[in-house]
């Protein structure tokens, strides 16, 4: 029983990155169409600007306060890396969609290529507070702090992101932009805007998913590929979810975390195969497919 | 006349790359290889390379560029082709022409599964849906189930069972360049006959207006998914003379997603829905990765400062930045580009420039 319940909570912290990494994707695609393959770039860029920051803070700020300002950085590294892609590849090419998914791929192979040839392809380490490498002793069950992080992250973003959709100006502009969004610029709404607004918003997300994915599941390493595979797995719950759903994203994300860590440990002991989490996942997506091709909450966010 | 024109140029190449292992030529700077003679052993297997990447690229095409569908799994095929072959050669010790009926029967079978499967979503699902399952191949292929892929650490062909002269023996060099010259020449033949055929027609219409055709009570899957196995079992062909040519299977470069993105890559730098555009934007592909790391590689490079040295010693980088300025500004390729000039050189004056 306690294994079940420590493998449930490790599965949804780990819904909880899939779903600050697929939330960000799933609004672009909503909003505008584009499947984002430079959004793992952004999570691997935030992780590298939470690196950079977090070796250069002096030890002395304590380690707490040395990983906020990791977290701080892994914002502004992924929101930065967002806006520029926006505004200087993605805006040249409206109206051409596939033009847009071919240049984010060419941006994610060029960028990586550069952190491969600036850090090597060893990964590096992030400096995390000692408090989050251990565990918390629960009602019987060890639980790994860094979880609780990963799961605290997940839930204040997915509220502040709910709560920015439903009662900001602009976030009801991006709904109606989902919704119809020949009608909202007809309306003399500067839509453009609000492509770079949720460019912005999903890379900051994503460079939060980047650091918090090497804290909590690689051991505090990050390296210039991690981002390509965290990306497959966005990409699954965001299909999973339904394209351009907030919501379908979260429930998605929390069925493939938990799907992954059951898989992994009830068969992947006695099959002797590794990677049986990863091939149940892929199996959800082709029979969620099959039963709802627009994935589980359609297109509505 | 324009048929007579491409078939005597067409023919021309062909003499040309069949003969150039005869061909000792010194050239400089140009060529791939650090020996400066285009009939060396480095240079043909760089040129063995290019082809089969270009072969594999053009069955890309016909599902990406002809049909218009956005496909991210021909590397599971192209995977297939590799490691189906491979083991059965090297685990089971099978001679050549079963290992080569199993290997295209299980390609064929994937394909037509698969492709039905995924067929059923379109649009950026059906993207997605390609993509996990080659993912999922992938993580199968790293899984080593029975020992049979070696996992990470990959699998070498055993030539026991291939006819000597197949072998990877350096001096076969000669002869895994033609095969994999004749399986280009194969795949562009079959690719030329189906594009030109009514069937070819057809796919183009579905990538044009696939609710048109529907009304005209002509029924798209069927078309679709055999665009999508033969576009797979190309695939599956360049994989068996790949691991031909270069003798050990590893998932990261047969299987991965890269391998994929590449392949995309290809068919856009050289213009989507063409064939020679396909094939020349592999060779060039092909061909750039591997010189950019023997310019890298080269003494003067290493006192270059590094914030020039980094970037251009990663083809990877280059590559990619190419390919993004071409998206941009390059729209229909290289083939796009050419048909451009040349149309403007017939009937700029009187129509303008027209924009694509």
């Amino acid at each position: 029983m306690s294994v079940f319940v420590a493998l449930t909570f490790s599965g949804v912290a780990l819904g909880a990155i899939y779903f600050l990494a697929a939330s960000g994707l799933s609004l672009i695609y909503g909003l505008m169409d584009i499947l984002n393959f430079a959004h793992g770039l952004f999570m691997t860029l935030g992780a590298y600007a939470a690196w950079d920051v977090a070796t250069h803070v002096p030890v002395s700020w304590g380690a707490p306060f040395v990983f906020v300002v990791a977290l701080v950085a892994a914002v502004a590294g992924g929101a930065l890396a967002a806006g520029l892609t926006e505004v200087l590849v993605i805006r040249p090419l409206y109206g051409r969609p596939v033009s847009q998914i071919l240049v984010t791929i060419g941006l994610d192979l060029a960028v990586t290529g550069l952190l491969l040839g600036g850090f090597g392809s060893n990964s590096l380490s992030v400096p995390v507070p000692l408090w989050m490498m251990e565990a918390s002793h629960i009602g019987g069950v060890n639980l790994p702090n860094a979880d609780f992080v990963a799961l605290l992250g997940g839930v204040v973003i997915l509220v502040a992101l709910e709560w920015f959709l439903r009662r900001t100006r602009y976030g009801i502009i991006i709904r109606a932009g989902v919704e119809n969004r020949a009608m909202v610029s007809a309306l003399g709404i500067n839509v453009a805007r609000a492509f770079s607004v949720v460019f912005v918003i999903g890379g900051a997300m994503a460079g939060v998913a980047g650091l918090l994915y090497a804290v909590v599941f690689s051991g505090d390493l990050i390296s210039p590929t991690q981002g390509d595979s965290l990306l497959i797995f966005a990409f699954i719950v965001v299909v999973i979810g339904g394209l351009g759903s907030i919501r379908g994203s979260a429930i998605a994300a929390l069925m493939v975390g938990l799907v992954q860590d059951y898989t992994n440990f009830y068969w992947g002991s006695h099959s002797g195969m590794a990677e049986i989490g990863n091939l149940s996942v892929v199996l959800l997506l082709a029979l969620v497919l099959e039963w709802r091709p627009r994935g589980l909450f359609g297109s509505t966010l | 006349m324009k048929l007579t024109r491409s078939l005597v140029f067409g023919g021309a190449l062909l003499v040309f790359f069949a003969a150039l292992p005869y061909i000792g030529l010194h050239v400089a700077w140009v060529l791939p290889s650090t020996v400066n003679v285009v009939n060396s052993t480095g240079t043909l297997e760089v040129l063995a390379l290019c082809f089969i990447f270009a072969g594999v690229a053009l069955g890309y095409d016909v599902i990406f560029g002809f049909t218009g569908l956005l496909s991210l799994g021909p590397v599971m095929y192209f995977a297939t082709g590799v490691y189906v072959f491979d083991i059965t050669l090297t685990r089971w010790n099978w001679p050549l022409a079963p290992a080569l009926a199993l290997t295209f029967g299980v390609s064929l079978v994937l394909a037509v599964v698969l492709g039905a499967i995924a067929l059923r979503v379109s649009g950026i699902a059906f993207t997605m849906v390609t993509l996990a399952f080659a993912q999922a191949f992938y993580y199968l292929i790293e899984d080593n189930p029975h020992g049979l892929t070696g996992g990470d650490t990959g699998l070498a062909l055993s030539s026991v069972r291939l006819p000597e002269f197949m072998s990877g023996a350096v001096s076969n060099t000669r002869n895994l360049y033609w095969i994999a010259f004749g399986f280009l020449v194969v795949a562009y033949a079959v690719v030329w006959l189906v594009t030109e055929s009514a069937t070819g027609h057809v796919l183009v219409a579905i990538r044009e207006n696939e609710r048109r055709l529907e009304v005209l009570g002509i029924e798209p899957f069927r078309y679709k998914l055999a665009a999508y196995t033969l576009s797979s079992m190309v695939a599956t062909g360049g994989g068996v003379a790949y691991i031909l040519l270069i003798g050990t299977a590893v998932p990261s470069a047969v299987a991965s997603t890269t391998v994929t993105l590449s392949i995309l890559i290809m068919v856009v730098l050289g213009g989507a829905g063409t064939r020679w555009g396909a094939v020349t934007g592999a060779m060039l592909y092909v061909y750039l990765q591997q010189y950019l790391l023997k310019v890298a590689a080269e003494p003067s490079f290493a006192s270059m400062p590094s914030v020039l040295r980094v970037p251009l010693s990663q083809p990877q980088f280059l590559l990619g930045t190419i390919f993004v300025l071409f998206v941009i500004f390059v729209p229909g390729g290289l083939a796009g580009l050419a048909s451009r000039r040349s149309r403007s050189l017939k009937v700029t004056q009187r129509e303008g420039r027209r924009r694509v």
